[in-house]
């Protein structure tokens, strides 16, 4: 007996800048069985969403599916005139895509959206549809299945429609659901629940589901067979056991040897007198936007009485989800955004909150790297440009001596010399993160602030940024502020790590001490969200416990700002007073009103 | 919330009208010329001209003068015609409401038309369809009132003598009639607008085409008309809307040319009328009232912006 | 330029063929240009006069040939300056403080929202039309259009991380601007300086059509179509060439920016 889906010799090509066909899906075969989870990985430009939208017979503007064979059951895909296109898409084979806050029409009401498929394709009564949707809202783990649909989708948070999105999908009972890296743009823990969702509907209802991921370790929870992609074509694919256990191909490996966490720093500077001050010292830092009131604290704030050390040479890092105020943390201290309380001493002496005011000196020794490398570097400029700038601004140095100084520090950044003439448009993610580290080290700081430098790239690129930021820490007596959501790459790179949950230090402490727990709630619920590399994972952990939630006549600025999400908090006391600050028995300090031995 | 944020614009058109005026009353009163002397002639003597100029208040500084004639605009009388001797909202009185006519009966052609031609060609991007009335519309745009409305005549009056050349409306006219007199001045706005309003009309779709909702309605099996119809153009209307009015107060302009050719009793030929005769009070008012027709259309469209924008209309 | 093909070739053609008629145009005229020269009025076209004679009976061919360089000329220059100045205000404007900033936005939405033809009227009417006051009359009439771009395009890229980096490097205002900003601004200045270019065109052949623009003895295209509107029943080629004249050019530019930036702003956002 044939498989349920089988994909054959399917191509997909462009057309190229003189109208040649270039293929960036090339006779990539694969197959799956009813009821089975198939994933699709590989990095950006693998082919793998191009893939996906072919099982629909759809492809993007200017790409066409131009040889291969798609069996859906007894349905030849790619055979389907137009006409019965219209039948077939949504209802046999449904999509959930990766951002579903641009997937949702914003104008529309979110049930009208979740039932458009039973509408369009007349499988039930506008009721019956209904009700259906709100049953699959609650299997999701929805809050308030009964009314959500009434909402509109800025009117709810990026993990609900997310799973609002798989009900839209599941609503026509199809035959095979595609999801598109679907908890990729959540946050850690919001992604576990998310996941937990996917996997119990899928299975319940026994639906044949193609999951596509760059995420190795989320695809071991959730797929029994992978097939790995790169540059459009079949790499390796086999069972999930059996592709994560023994990988075969070269790439395979490189991609499981990036998503492991490892350590990259090996021994831990210690500062070489304990008189010297601090390099940088953060005390009492609050920043925030919107109208100053009479004690100078703005209407919103963001960061609130942030506190914390870097001493030379080492390295920090800065971890929380989206939202919690990492970034504004790192414009602060580079004066972008000035604090509004709080002092920031560079050495011991006391830099002025607003850049202007600080002298060039100052400046140079305080640089910032941007995450997004697109925008870090200006496209008109050449490579040499832009790496040459600092020695030129603040050591003034002539024409000869920044030509050869800028060839050295393309060196160390591992860039081939002859990039130099390049206009930074052309150059690839990884190259351009270079070439903005490179920028940094021209004004030979002391300390460089990175800013999700590794976020927008492919695993494999961003492990090896991660090298060079290591080799440069080991090399270089610079420091470092590494900002981060991602914790294992935190681990791998620093000394020191603190925990930002919503403008708040909620734990402060060594590296060594974060992998073994327990600590603040927050810290420990956002360690035991990453997924690990094997299968089983998501089972072992446990499924949190859904809250009550808060009083909000509450003033959240008085009580424990984790309190709604905190699995272990003492009601009466969490969500009535301000949480101390507590050292724990290894030394770190944690913003919680739990004593160290019930957590 | 929404209130509030109308109010806001309501406040800043006001505003800038407000600007406006300025900017209008400081060019016309920087005149080189005396307009006393200018309305009395090289023969008057002295003492007439210093009295007329006490009569006009030319003697006054210029802010006092500005005030009063803001006052005067403000309460509807913004002033006696220099030329005709007449009130200024007396002249201006008989002509608006033919310019409205006008102007109204172009839009009530153009909009529909080009609404039309604008989301086809979205829903048939780079079709062949498209490409053409790209090409189309591109040069329509660039093509000269006086060019349209004199090929319109060559065509129309002197070849085929079907319509007459010169506009004129008499009261008791049937629609026939009336459909005839206006046939070609309205054909000739409409040549432009129509081809501006559609290609911002199609910008507008398209961008909402592109959108990963619009891919999501295509998974789910909707056909490409409830996709425009249905998923783009709610989210559409915003710029179209805005689209709509940038192009309706092109008429504005457009007006000026083809009331003059076709000799049409409206306010743009007044204007013309008043810049050639230097008639200062009539060319101001007319000013005003073309920029507050502008800041009119534009404010309207905004305030359809905010009321159509679902984050602010579900909150 | 070789990504310009088909309708955008025919544009390329045009714009260049333009061009070297308003640099050579006079040179090229067969007869002179306020001369008597045709036996007859509104002649038709060919035989002596390759497009036939106008109102007085001179030469269409030779009085185009020279009007051309009026209507290419002044406009290239009133479009210069608007997009140039435009362009200047918006940047400093930009990097300003912010109340310097609100108040030169809220004057440029003020005059915005004077129409071009209506502003220009206004100015005609206060000060006259000699060629120079024709040239600053267009400018300033479309250079609030090139600030709102400007700005908006200024403003964005002032956002970007790498200004940022610029300035937590300590770099002064005038290097942002001037390095960072305004480089990554020219591609869309110079489609949006086409654009002006057109509107200019449009604006001063109107003001010429309706007799308030260029001045006799001096003639434009515009005034060409003006003085010969008599010949207008008899479908005379002297109404009908400076006409077609003007829409060539413009239709030419369109066409050219339009396959340059395609996808980008379109010609349509008048302003």
């Amino acid at each position: 007996m044939s498989a349920h889906l089988q994909v054959s010799g399917l191509e997909v090509t462009v057309s190229g800048e003189h109208g040649e066909r270039i293929r960036i899906v090339d006779d990539v075969n694969f197959e799956a069985n009813k009821g089975e989870v198939l994933a699709l990985i590989g990095e950006s430009g693998s082919g793998k969403t191009t893939i996906a939208l072919a099982l629909m017979a759809y492809a993007r503007r200017g790409c066409t599916i131009s040889a291969g064979q798609i069996r859906i059951g007894d349905t030849s895909v790619l055979e389907l005139s137009r006409e019965q296109l219209f039948g077939f898409r949504g209802n046999r084979v449904s999509y959930v895509s990766q951002s579903a806050a641009a997937a949702f029409n914003p104008s529309k009401s979110i049930m009208d959206q979740v039932i458009e498929t039973a509408m369009l394709h007349k499988l039930s009564s506008k009721s019956a549809a209904r009700s259906k949707a709100i049953e699959l809202f609650s299997s999701l783990a929805l809050p308030n299945p009964e009314t959500i649909g009434n909402h509109y989708p800025h009117q709810v948070s990026g993990g609900q429609l997310q799973r609002l999105m798989a009900a839209m999908a599941l609503i026509s009972d199809p035959d095979v659901v595609i999801l598109d890296e679907p908890t990729t743009a959540l946050d850690v823990t919001t992604q576990i629940e998310v996941l937990r969702a996917f996997k119990k509907v899928v299975r319940n209802r026994g639906t044949t589901a193609i999951y596509v991921s760059h995420d190795l370790s989320v695809v071991a929870q959730m797929a029994d067979k992978i097939v790995v992609l790169k540059n459009g074509t079949v790499r390796e694919a086999g069972e999930t056991m059996q592709v994560l256990d023994a990988p075969s191909d070269e790439y395979t490996q490189a991609l499981m040897a990036a998503a492991k966490p490892s350590l990259r720093v090996e021994s831990l500077k210690k500062p070489d007198s304990e008189t010297e001050a601090a390099l940088l010292e953060l005390r009492d830092v609050s920043a925030g936007f919107g109208r100053v009131d009479a004690d100078g604290m703005p209407k919103f704030t963001i960061l609130h009485d942030v506190n914390l050390t870097v001493e030379r040479g080492t390295t920090l890092g800065i971890i929380g989800e989206s939202g919690c105020g990492k970034s504004t943390l790192a414009r602060t201290i580079a004066g972008l955004h000035p604090a509004a309380a709080g002092s920031i001493c560079l050495d011991g002496v006391p830099l002025a909150t607003h850049l202007s005011k600080r002298t060039r000196d100052q400046l140079r020794r305080v640089q910032i790297v941007f995450q997004n490398a697109d925008t870090a570097l200006n496209p008109a400029h050449t490579v040499e440009q832009v790496v040459g700038r600092p020695l030129v601004f603040y050591k003034g140095i002539s024409a000869d001596e920044t030509h050869k100084r800028v060839a050295e520090l393309l060196a160390q950044v591992k860039l081939p010399v002859d990039i130099a003439t390049r206009r930074c448009a052309e150059l690839s993610g990884g190259q351009k993160q270079r070439i903005n580290l490179a920028r940094a080290l021209a004004a030979e700081p002391d300390i460089i602030l990175c800013d999700e430098v590794t976020s927008a790239l492919d695993t494999v690129v961003g492990a090896a940024i991660l090298d060079l930021i290591a080799e440069l820490r080991r090399e270089l007596d610079v420091a470092f502020i590494f900002i981060s959501h991602d914790i294992s790459a935190v681990r791998s790179v620093c000394d020191d790590i603190l925990v930002l949950y919503s403008g708040r230090t909620v734990e402060f402490g060594k590296r060594e001490n974060f992998a073994a727990g327990p600590g603040h709630p927050y810290t420990d619920l956002l360690v035991s969200s990453v997924p690990e590399l094997r299968q089983g994972w998501l089972e072992e952990t446990s499924a949190r416990t859904i809250l009550r939630p808060v009083d909000n006549a509450v003033d959240v600025d008085e009580i424990c700002a984790f309190v709604d999400r905190c699995p272990v908090r003492l009601d009466g006391i969490c969500d009535t007073k301000r949480p101390p600050r507590l050292i724990h028995a290894n030394g770190n300090e944690v913003l919680c009103h739990l004593p160290q031995a019930e957590s | 919330m929404i209130l509030l944020l109308v109010a806001k614009r309501i406040l800043i058109a006001f505003f800038t009208l407000l600007l406006v005026s300025l900017v209008v009353f400081s060019i016309t009163s920087l005149l080189p010329g005396d307009a006393a002397q200018e309305l009395l002639g090289q023969s008057a003597t002295p003492e007439i001209v210093a009295e007329l100029r006490e009569q006009l208040g030319l003697n006054q500084p210029g802010h006092i003068r500005y005030l009063v004639w803001l006052k005067g605009l403000l309460s509807g009388d913004p002033g006696i015609s220099m030329v005709s001797d007449m009130p200024v909202r007396d002249i201006i009185g008989q002509r608006l409401p033919k310019s409205l006519m006008l102007a109204g009966l172009t839009a009530a052609v153009s909009v529909p038309l080009a609404l039309l031609i604008g989301i086809l060609s979205a829903m048939y991007r780079d079709s062949r369809l498209d490409r053409s009335l790209n090409i189309v519309t591109l040069s329509m745009i660039a093509v000269p009132e006086f060019l349209v409305a004199t090929i319109a005549v060559i065509v129309f009056a002197v070849q085929l003598r079907w319509l007459p050349s010169i506009t004129i409306v008499s009261p008791d006219a049937t629609f026939g009639e009336l459909a005839r007199a206006f046939a070609m001045p309205v054909m000739t706005l409409c040549f432009v607008v129509v081809a501006q309003m559609a290609r911002m009309t199609r910008a507008a779709v398209i961008n909402q085409l592109d959108s990963p909702y619009v891919e999501m309605a295509i998974l789910k099996g909707a056909r490409p008309t409830r996709i425009a119809l249905r998923h783009a153009f709610p989210n559409a209307i915003g710029p179209v809307v805005n689209a709509i009015a940038l192009s309706l107060s092109y008429l504005l302009g457009g007006a000026i040319i083809v009331e003059t050719i076709f000799n049409y009793p409206g306010i743009a030929s007044l204007m013309v009328n008043a810049v050639t005769s230097r008639d200062m009070p009539l060319l101001q008012a007319c000013a005003m009232i073309f920029s507050g027709a502008y800041l009119m259309m534009v404010l309207v469209a905004d305030i359809v912006a905010i009321v159509s924008n679902p984050k602010l209309r579900h909150r | 330029m070789n990504r310009v093909r088909g309708a955008g070739l025919v544009g390329l053609v045009l714009v260049i063929a333009w061009g070297l008629i308003a640099l050579f145009g006079p040179m090229l005229a067969p007869y002179e240009v306020g001369a008597i020269v045709a036996p007859d009025v509104f002649e038709r076209m060919g035989g002596a006069h390759l497009l036939g004679s106008d109102y007085l009976g001179r030469d269409v061919l030779s009085r185009l040939l020279n009007g051309a360089r009026f209507t290419v000329g002044l406009s290239f220059g009133a479009a210069l300056l608007a997009s140039s100045s435009g362009a200047a205000l918006a940047l400093f404007s930009a990097i300003s403080v912010r109340w310097v900033d609100e108040t030169v936005s809220r004057l440029m939405d003020a005059l915005i929202s004077i129409p071009g033809k209506i502003l220009a009227l206004v100015i005609v009417a206060a000060f006259g039309s000699s060629m120079v006051l024709l040239l600053l009359i267009a400018a300033v009439s479309y250079m609030p259009g090139a600030f709102r771009i400007a700005r908006s395009l200024a403003v964005n890229l002032n956002q970007m991380e790498y200004v940022q980096v610029a300035r937590v490097r300590g770099e002064g205002r005038v290097h942002i601007a001037i390095f960072e900003i305004l480089p990554n601004m020219i591609h869309p200045l110079l489609a949006d300086f086409g654009l002006r270019f057109v509107f200019v065109v449009l604006l001063l052949s109107g003001l010429s059509f309706l007799g308030l623009g260029v001045q006799p003895p001096d003639a434009d295209l515009g005034s060409l179509v003006r003085e010969n509107i008599s010949g207008l029943a008899e479908v005379a080629p002297a109404i009908i060439a400076p006409a077609l004249a003007i829409a060539t050019l413009t239709i030419g530019v369109n066409l050219l920016i339009d396959s340059l930036a395609s996808g980008g702003r379109s010609v349509t956002d008048e302003a």
